[in-house]
């Protein structure tokens, strides 16, 4: 289980308060277990993600929901484009599915 | 290996204040976890980021420009990423609801195939659910609403409906007609069709509510002797006498032969306004009036004369 103190130990240059705050904003949603904190290795990559955008790219912090939203709606739209595809996968039968291949290819044009 | 000053694009004198914020605006556009799926942009991003390795700190910066290491410097360690999490199952944590549950909701599906499912369905969630209620409106006769009819509803989609409306159905009133919607959805029950009933306005009757009303014309023999007449009502003609000495504006009422009984309302009244006509010229009639006494004199205009 991944407490704050070893998220402190295991990310450079991250901050308890920092932390504090933005799991406060709702930023980074980690579980909690009586209590307190406990973070999924999403939950420490999202907050590893934070940590980047606020130092190494000089994202402001009132920029950071904003950023942070799309992110979220471009991988739900990610996570729905591929349960699109496999549901087409399952139901469109062979020629269906070359025909859509088609149709796809030339809505670039 | 690129040239790591190309790659931020930045001059070799460049000072380390210019060589952050070429690298900075490069990340921030090709930050893989920000650029999910575009394999260019992660491989722009390690290029980019080993130029900065190399450059951003002076020393090592010194030793690529004397040519003591070449630009390849040292690879990063790979770190945890976020897309690699947030592009799989467990990305769901963070989806824009918060919400865990899988499946797509009516408006997903909306916002992704727009019209092409349609919008007769309609779940409340990922479960069966009630079709859609269809809206259409149906101009029919005046009687029609009076006596009750069945008529016949055209949809745009070219499908017909019969509609069944009932007697003493009301200008405006709306009918239900259950099952008539749109589909269900995932098994469950289709929506009703309402039925907005429009009545064309007759040529002699109106209509309050259960009475009917209507000007009923006499000649001037029926006003003054009464006599038998003939009353068209909504259920037929109905005879009826005239009392002696009816006049103009006198109202007649023929009970029941209004709007007819119906779920519990009774039977309503029919009214006919009596309405003098006196017909083409008549010498006859002329030349009595001329020699007329009457018997008792009037003056039909006292009441406005006294009042003004």
């Amino acid at each position: 289980m991944n407490s704050i103190d070893i998220l402190l130990a295991r990310l450079d240059g991250l901050s308890r308060n920092d932390l504090e705050h933005w799991i406060a904003q709702n930023w980074v949603r980690p579980d909690h277990v009586a209590g307190e904190p406990v973070f999924r290795e999403i939950d420490i990559a999202r907050v590893q993600l934070i940590l980047e955008l606020r130092t190494e790219m000089d994202i402001d912090e009132a920029a950071l929901p904003v950023i942070l939203s799309l992110l979220d709606q471009v991988y739900d739209l990610r996570r729905r484009m591929r349960e699109l595809a496999a549901a087409l996968e399952q139901a469109a039968p062979e020629p269906v599915r070359q025909n859509l291949l088609a149709l796809l290819a030339r809505a670039a044009d | 290996m690129d040239d790591p000053y190309k790659t931020l694009g930045v001059a070799r004198d460049a000072t380390q204040a210019q060589i952050r914020r070429a690298y900075l605006k490069l990340a921030k556009q090709h930050h893989p976890d920000l650029n999910p799926g575009n394999t260019k942009a992660e491989e722009h991003f390690k290029t980019v980021s080993a130029a900065n390795d190399v450059l951003s700190d002076p020393e090592t910066r010194g030793k690529f420009d004397r040519g003591e290491i070449d630009a390849a410097g040292h690879e990063r360690a790979p770190k945890p990423s976020y897309r690699d999490y947030a592009d799989s199952e467990t990305g769901r944590r963070y989806a824009q609801d918060g919400a865990q549950q899988g499946g797509w909701s009516h408006d997903d599906l909306n916002d992704v195939f727009g019209s092409m499912f349609g919008e007769g369905r309609r779940p409340g969630n990922a479960g069966p659910a009630r079709g859609q209620d269809a809206r259409y409106t149906l101009t029919t006769a005046f009687l029609d609403g009076v006596n009750g009819a069945t008529r016949r509803l055209t949809l745009p989609d070219g499908q017909s409906l019969d509609v069944k409306i009932p007697p003493g159905t009301e200008d405006g009133q709306v009918l239900r007609l259950r099952g008539k919607g749109g589909e269900g959805w995932k098994g469950g029950p289709p929506g009703d069709a309402l039925i907005e009933i429009h009545l064309a306005p007759h040529a002699f009757y109106t209509r309050e509510g259960a009475e009917i009303r209507l000007t009923l014309p006499v000649t001037l023999a029926e006003a003054v002797l009464g006599g038998p007449v003939d009353i068209p009502t909504p259920a037929g003609t109905v005879r009826m006498r005239i009392p002696p000495h009816s006049d103009s504006g006198t109202i007649l009422r023929l009970r029941g032969r209004g709007v007819p009984a119906h779920g519990g309302h009774g039977a309503g009244d029919l009214l006919a306004t009596l309405h003098v006509v006196l017909g083409p010229p008549d010498a006859a009639l002329d030349a009595f009036l001329r020699d007329w006494k009457p018997e008792h004199p009037l003056n039909p205009r006292q009441a406005m004369e006294q009042e003004p």
